[in-house]
């Protein structure tokens, strides 16, 4: 449970105790009465989300992460494993399936869902392995002429020692010239967390979508206040200042499209997540079907070359 | 011997790369005295020990082109501070004390110029602008600079000098690192070559974009070079860092650039590398 969720589990908690009770007292009427409080206390408190509260819903242990799309958004998904070079990532996942009977090769991190998992997935960490096994599915989508959908989740590329041997900028660098090249359609999702090179290293596409919880910047906001305020505690203000939300960054241009999540958050109704996802892959792809590769191509540099924001004097 | 295992003073915090005021400076890494004048004629390597001062893009015009050809192109573009980012300042208080203190007008100079009487569009990053920088301005002035070399079919290089992106245009910045190496796509498409030059430090969003698609990739002895920084790496492996780690030798022994070149050397290799892609 978050922080700021905390009174609404409160009030859950005397709804219950009222249920125990009504077994010998009819309380229906007021049981009724407080549940409709409940759902007007959790519109109000998600109505107006800060930035933080964002970035810990994105984060939320129970939110929906790669794996669990790839079992329920897509059909006959068969992982790809390993960069036919030094190894396999575990923390980035990929592989051939169906998007409503169309053939699509997707790609995303892969965070854990407990400690143990969360180890073997290094937290959504990739290392130059997992963005070389992306490259290569990259160029094995193009060669069949298969769409290509990433998942992005990942607190950051891995800083480690080995990452650093085998050349993580180099990996990622690499990617992002690829994507930018490549004749088949992308869309990118920003599921959860989208931080830095990490995030852009599977990012370029035809389409940027963006979960409404998702968040997506530069840098982490603890990493950000450890930077500019020279302290960890001022990640809320780092948070907001970094306009890291879907709102903030379809506003400029960033991103696309925003998807709605369930009040509350994704982590309260996998299936809607699901459903939500679908419908807008499908409906996103149905329109890039339609442009030639080479148009699709052109469109997307030119998509990137419009990022930014700057005047001439 | 190897250049670091010559002193621990030269791997230690870059910021004493600086060139420091005043006619005598000390070499952070052998301690030599150096007569100011002496160490501009000498490329700005400590004579005694061959210690890279950290330099910027006037510098290195001075010591790549042939004299009077360079014409520094797009002065004007500005940022707009999009997201009006603030933390403990403005981040256009830190723009405007840029400008004033660095002398330079953004991360990136960018222009036309000759070497050895072949024309060259050029970039080179400023370090003392917002520790090199990475955004919208430096993303716009790369790309157009990447144009100007495809249109005009010449060779197009960039010295890199850069901490990585431009943490107050966060998502913006970020997003610099696709378009600066979409342009380079075209620019591969195309057969122009793409010569990236890393000096110290080059880390971060720009090492993870333009820095590492060089056709040729060629790093100053000495330079670190690599995605994260040393620090955070230490903050999360929880231990000390070998010596050299993320060297200019340390990427070429892993095999992430062509060569080291000492910067004295370094427009006579050019002159080379450009005649083997154009002639």
């Amino acid at each position: 449970m978050l922080e700021f969720e905390k009174p609404i589990s409160e009030l859950e908690k005397k709804v219950d105790e009222m249920r125990q009770l009504s077994t010998t007292v009819d309380l229906s009427d007021s049981i009724h009465e407080l549940e409709k409080k409940v759902e007007e206390l959790r519109e109000s408190i998600y109505r107006d989300l800060t930035p933080w509260q964002r970035v810990q819903i994105a984060r939320h242990p129970e939110r929906p992460i790669t794996s669990d799309y790839l079992a329920n958004v897509f059909t006959d998904f068969i992982e790809l494993h390993g960069d036919r070079s030094i190894g396999d990532d575990p923390a980035i996942i990929g592989g051939m399936g169906k998007l409503e009977g169309q053939p699509v090769m997707i790609i995303g991190h892969q965070k854990g869902r407990d400690t143990k998992s969360n180890v073997k997935r290094n937290f959504g960490m990739a290392n130059p392995q997992g963005y070389r096994k992306a490259n290569r599915l990259f160029h094995l989508a193009e060669k069949f002429k298969r769409p290509i959908i990433t998942l992005l989740d990942t607190p950051g590329a891995y800083p480690g020692i080995e990452a650093e041997e085998r050349g993580q900028a180099e990996a990622i660098a690499k990617n992002l010239l690829q994507m930018a090249s490549l004749k088949v359609p992308i869309i990118v999702v920003i599921i959860g967390e989208g931080a830095s090179g990490g995030a852009i290293g599977l990012g370029v596409g035809d389409r940027i979508l963006m979960f409404e919880n998702a968040w997506y910047s530069v840098i982490s906001p603890e990493s950000c206040s450890s930077i500019l305020w020279r302290s960890w505690d001022f990640k809320e203000q780092a948070a907001t200042a970094l306009k890291l939300t879907a709102m903030d960054l379809k506003e400029v241009n960033v991103i696309d499209k925003i998807l709605p999540e369930p009040i509350g958050g994704g982590h309260r109704d996998h299936n809607q997540m699901f459903a939500t996802l679908k419908s807008a892959l499908i409906a996103e792809l149905t329109e890039l079907n339609k442009i030639p590769a080479d148009k699709l191509v052109d469109q997307r540099r030119e998509k990137f070359y419009n990022m930014g924001s700057w005047i001439t004097k | 011997m190897a250049w670091f295992l010559r002193s621990k003073k030269n791997i230690q915090d870059s910021v004493q790369r600086e060139m420091p005021d005043g006619l005598w400076t000390k070499c952070p890494s052998c301690g030599e005295v150096i007569y100011k004048n002496e160490l501009e004629e000498n490329f700005y390597l400590c004579h005694k020990c061959s210690f890279h001062f950290r330099i910027g893009s006037k510098e290195y015009i001075d010591i790549l082109f042939d004299e009077n050809t360079f014409s520094e192109t797009n002065t004007n573009i500005r940022s707009t501070d999009p997201l009006k980012f603030v933390d403990s300042k403005t981040y256009t208080s830190r723009i405007d004390a840029a400008y004033k203190t660095s002398g330079v007008d953004e991360a990136l100079t960018t222009g036309i110029g000759q070497i050895a009487g072949r024309t060259v569009s050029f970039g080179c990053m400023n370090f003392n602008f917002i520790g090199g920088s990475m955004g919208s301005v430096v993303g716009e002035k790369f790309f157009i600079a990447a144009k100007y070399a495809l249109e005009n079919k010449t060779p197009f290089i960039i010295i890199s000098a850069t901490g990585g992106a431009r943490m107050q245009e966060a998502a913006l910045s970020l997003m610099q690192m696709a378009k600066t190496s979409a342009i380079l796509s075209v620019l591969a498409e195309q057969g122009i070559p793409f010569i990236s030059i890393l000096t110290d430090p080059t880390t971060g969003g720009v090492s993870a974009s333009y820095g590492m698609l060089g056709d040729i990739i060629i790093a100053e002895p000495g330079a670190l070079i690599g995605f994260a920084g040393p620090r955070v790496i230490e903050q999360t492996i929880k231990r000390k860092l070998p010596e050299g780690f993320q060297r200019a030798e340390f990427v070429l022994e892993h095999g992430f650039v062509d060569f080291v070149a000492q910067r004295n050397e370094l427009r006579n290799i050019i002159i080379k590398v450009i005649d083997w892609f154009m002639a």
